[in-house]
C-alpha cells in the first residue's frame, strides 16, 4: 500500500504540489491523470525520493519512506520513465537485464539474457533487437524497452509513466493487456501516469485527477463516467470549454 | 544609494562560495566512502581505465614529446648565457619529471577526460538515466562516480610517468641532433642526475591530479542543470575547475615536498 499525505513541493516560487492525498491499496491498479504539467511526474518521483517533497508524509506498508526503507523498497521495484531513461552506453537486453545482472539479483549472463529477450518479447518486440543499442530504435521502441526493463525482474510495486504516448493504437492495446495482466497475475501494485482514455478504462481500478495541486477526484474507474465532477468532466471529453483553462 | 549594499553583495558571494565548497566536500567524501565500501563494480573500473588512461596516451606522449624538446632548447640557450650548457641534459630531466610532466600532462588529461565525463554523465542526469539507475537498486555515485574516481586516481600517475620518457626522450633527440651531445653520455648525465624522489614526487602529484579531475567531472555532470544548456555550462565547469585546482594543488604539493 502507498500513502500520500499532504504532499507539497515547490521549485523556486513555482508550487507544484499543494496537499496531495492519495492512497494506492495493494495489488490495485491506481491510474493518474491530469493537464500537462501539473504535476503527475513529480508525484511519482516524489513517492521514489528522486523528488525530495517540501513538507508531507509518503508511506510505503506503513512505513515512511523518508527513513531508511527506500533500498528494501525499491528492491522490488520497477518503473518506466516518461522519456524511456534507457542507458545510452549498453545494448538493449543489458538494459532490460540491468538488475539481473548485478547486486542482489545477478544471476548467469546466458539466463540474464533469455530472460531480457522474453520480456521484450512480451512488449512486442523481436529478438533481433536486443542487440542494438537504445539510439538506433525508435522512440515507441524505446518506450517499450523501458516498459521491459521495468518489468523484467517481476516487481511487487510498479510505476509507469504514460506507457502509450508515441505508440500506435495496436501497440498501446497490447501495452494495456499487458499493464492489466501484470496487476492481475502477479498481483503487482500499480501506478500509472496518462492522458488515454482508453487506456485509463482498461488498465485502472482507481483513478485519480491531479489539479491545481491538488487531488481534484478520485474514486473507481467505473464511477468516473458517472462523476458529476466539472473537471474530470471536461477532461474525459476533451473539450476547450469548462473551468480548467486551456493556458497555463 | 544604500551603503550596505556592496557589503551585503560581498556577503552572498561568500556565502554562495561557502556553501559550494561544502556540497564539493560532502561529494568528496561520499566519493570516498563509495571507493572504499562494497559492493564494487570491477567492468565499470575496467572501463574508466581504458577511457582514462589508455585512450589518454596519445594526447600525453605528444604533449611531453613536444615539451621536451622545446625545454632541451631553451635550457640550452638560457645557459649557454652563462656558459653552462652542458647541464642541459639534468634540468630537462628533473623540469620534465617534477615539473611539466605531470602538470602539462594533468591539465591535457583535464581537458580530455574532465569534459568527457561530465558531459557523459550530466546527459544521463538531464535524460532521467540517472534516476533510472536509483529506481533499478544502484547507487549512482557508486556505479558512475567510484569508479572514475578511482580509475583517474591510479591511472593518470602512469600516464605521468610514460610522459617523463616521452619527453625525457624529446630532450635527447633535440640535445643529440641539434645541440651536439653525444649520446652516451646525455643519458648517463640524465639517469645518473635524477633521484627516486624526482620521478615519485611527479607521481604523487599525477595522483592528487586524477583525483581531482575525476571529481570535478562527476560533480559538476551530477550537478548539471537542465537540458542541452545544462550539460555545456556543466562540462566548462569541470573543466576549468579541474586546471584551476591541479595548478593550485601542484603549487601546495610542489611546496610540501621540496619548499624548505
Ligand atoms: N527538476 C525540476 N526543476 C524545476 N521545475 C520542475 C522540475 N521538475 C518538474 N518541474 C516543474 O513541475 C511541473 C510539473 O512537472 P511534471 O513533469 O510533474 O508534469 P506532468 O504532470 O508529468 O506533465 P506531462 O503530462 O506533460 O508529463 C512543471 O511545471 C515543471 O516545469
Ligand atoms: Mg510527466
Amino acid at each position: 500500500m502507498i500513502e500520500l499525505r499532504d504532499v507539497h513541493k515547490s521549485f523556486g516560487d513555482h508550487a507544484v504540489l499543494r496537499g496531495v492525498n492519495l492512497t494506492i491499496p495493494k495489488g490495485e491498479s491506481m491510474v493518474i491523470i491530469g493537464g500537462s504539467g501539473t504535476g503527475k511526474s513529480v508525484t511519482l518521483k516524489s513517492v521514489l525520493g528522486l523528488v525530495k517533497p517540501d513538507s508531507g508524509t509518503i508511506l510505503v506498508d506503513g512505513e515512511d519512506v523518508e527513513k531508511a526503507h527506500r533500498d528494501t523498497f525499491l528492491s522490488h521495484f520497477g518503473m518506466l520513465f516518461q522519456g524511456g531513461a534507457l542507458f545510452d552506453s549498453m545494448t538493449v537486453w543489458e538494459n532490460v537485464a540491468f538488475r539481473l545482472l548485478r547486486g542482489s539479483l545477478k544471476r548467469p549472463k546466458a539466463e540474464a539474457r533469455e530472460i531480457a529477450i522474453d520480456k521484450l518479447r512480451r512488449v512486442g518486440l523481436r529478438s533481433k533487437v536486443a542487440d542494438q543499442f537504445p539510439a538506433e530504435l525508435s522512440g515507441g521502441m524505446q518506450k517499450r524497452v523501458g516498459l521491459a526493463r521495468a518489468i523484467a525482474a517481476d516487481p511487487q510495486i510498479i510505476f509507469f509513466d504514460e506507457p502509450t504516448t508515441g505508440l500506435d493504437p495496436i501497440m498501446s492495446g497490447v501495452i494495456n493487456d499487458l499493464i492489466r495482466e501484470i496487476v492481475v497475475e502477479m498481483g503487482a501494485t500499480a501506478m500509472t501516469i496518462t492522458h488515454d482514455m482508453t487506456s485509463v478504462r482498461a488498465i485502472a481500478d482507481k483513478v485519480a485527477m491531479l489539479h491545481d495541486g491538488v487531488i481534484q477526484w478520485t474514486g473507481p474507474v467505473g464511477e468516473m463516467d458517472a462523476a458529476d465532477d466539472p473537471y474530470l468532466r471536461q477532461f474525459i471529453t476533451g473539450s476547450a470549454e469548462g473551468p480548467i483553462e486551456a493556458v497555463r | 544609494m544604500d551603503v550596505t549594499a556592496p557589503v551585503a553583495a560581498i556577503g552572498r558571494s561568500t556565502l554562495r562560495s561557502l556553501a559550494a565548497l561544502g556540497r564539493v566536500s560532502i561529494f568528496t567524501a561520499q566519493t570516498l566512502r563509495h571507493i572504499l565500501i562494497p559492493p564494487y563494480y570491477p567492468r565499470e573500473i575496467w572501463h574508466a581505465v581504458i577511457a582514462i588512461g589508455w585512450l589518454s596516451l596519445p594526447v600525453v606522449g605528444m604533449t611531453a614529446v613536444f615539451t621536451g624538446a622545446a625545454l632541451a632548447l631553451q635550457i640550452y640557450a638560457g645557459s649557454g648565457r652563462f656558459g653552462a650548457e652542458s647541464v642541459v641534459p639534468q634540468i630537462v630531466a628533473i623540469g620534465m619529471t617534477r615539473e611539466l610532466g605531470p602538470v602539462l600532462g594533468g591539465l591535457m588529461v583535464a581537458a580530455r577526460v574532465a569534459s568527457s565525463i561530465a558531459a557523459e554523465i550530466g546527459t544521463m542526469k538531464v535524460t532521467e538515466q540517472i534516476d533510472a539507475l536509483v529506481t533499478l537498486s544502484t547507487n549512482p555515485m557508486k556505479y558512475l562516480t567510484a569508479p572514475r574516481v578511482l580509475a583517474a586516481t591510479l591511472t593518470v600517475p602512469v600516464l605521468v610517468a610514460v610522459g617523463d620518457a616521452i619527453g625525457i626522450m624529446g630532450g635527447y633527440l633535440v640535445g643529440t641532433t641539434r645541440l651536439g651531445f653525444n649520446e652516451a653520455a646525455y643519458l648517463k648525465n640524465t639517469f645518473d642526475f635524477l633521484q627516486f624522489w624526482d620521478v615519485g614526487s611527479g607521481l604523487v602529484k599525477g595522483a592528487a591530479f586524477g583525483f581531482l579531475i575525476a571529481l570535478m567531472g562527476c560533480y559538476h555532470g551530477m550537478n548539471s542543470g537542465r537540458g542541452a544548456q545544462g550539460v555545456g555550462a556543466a562540462v566548462k565547469a569541470a573543466v576549468v575547475a579541474s586546471s584551476v585546482l591541479i595548478l593550485a594543488s601542484n603549487y601546495l604539493l610542489t611546496e610540501a615536498f621540496f619548499g624548505s
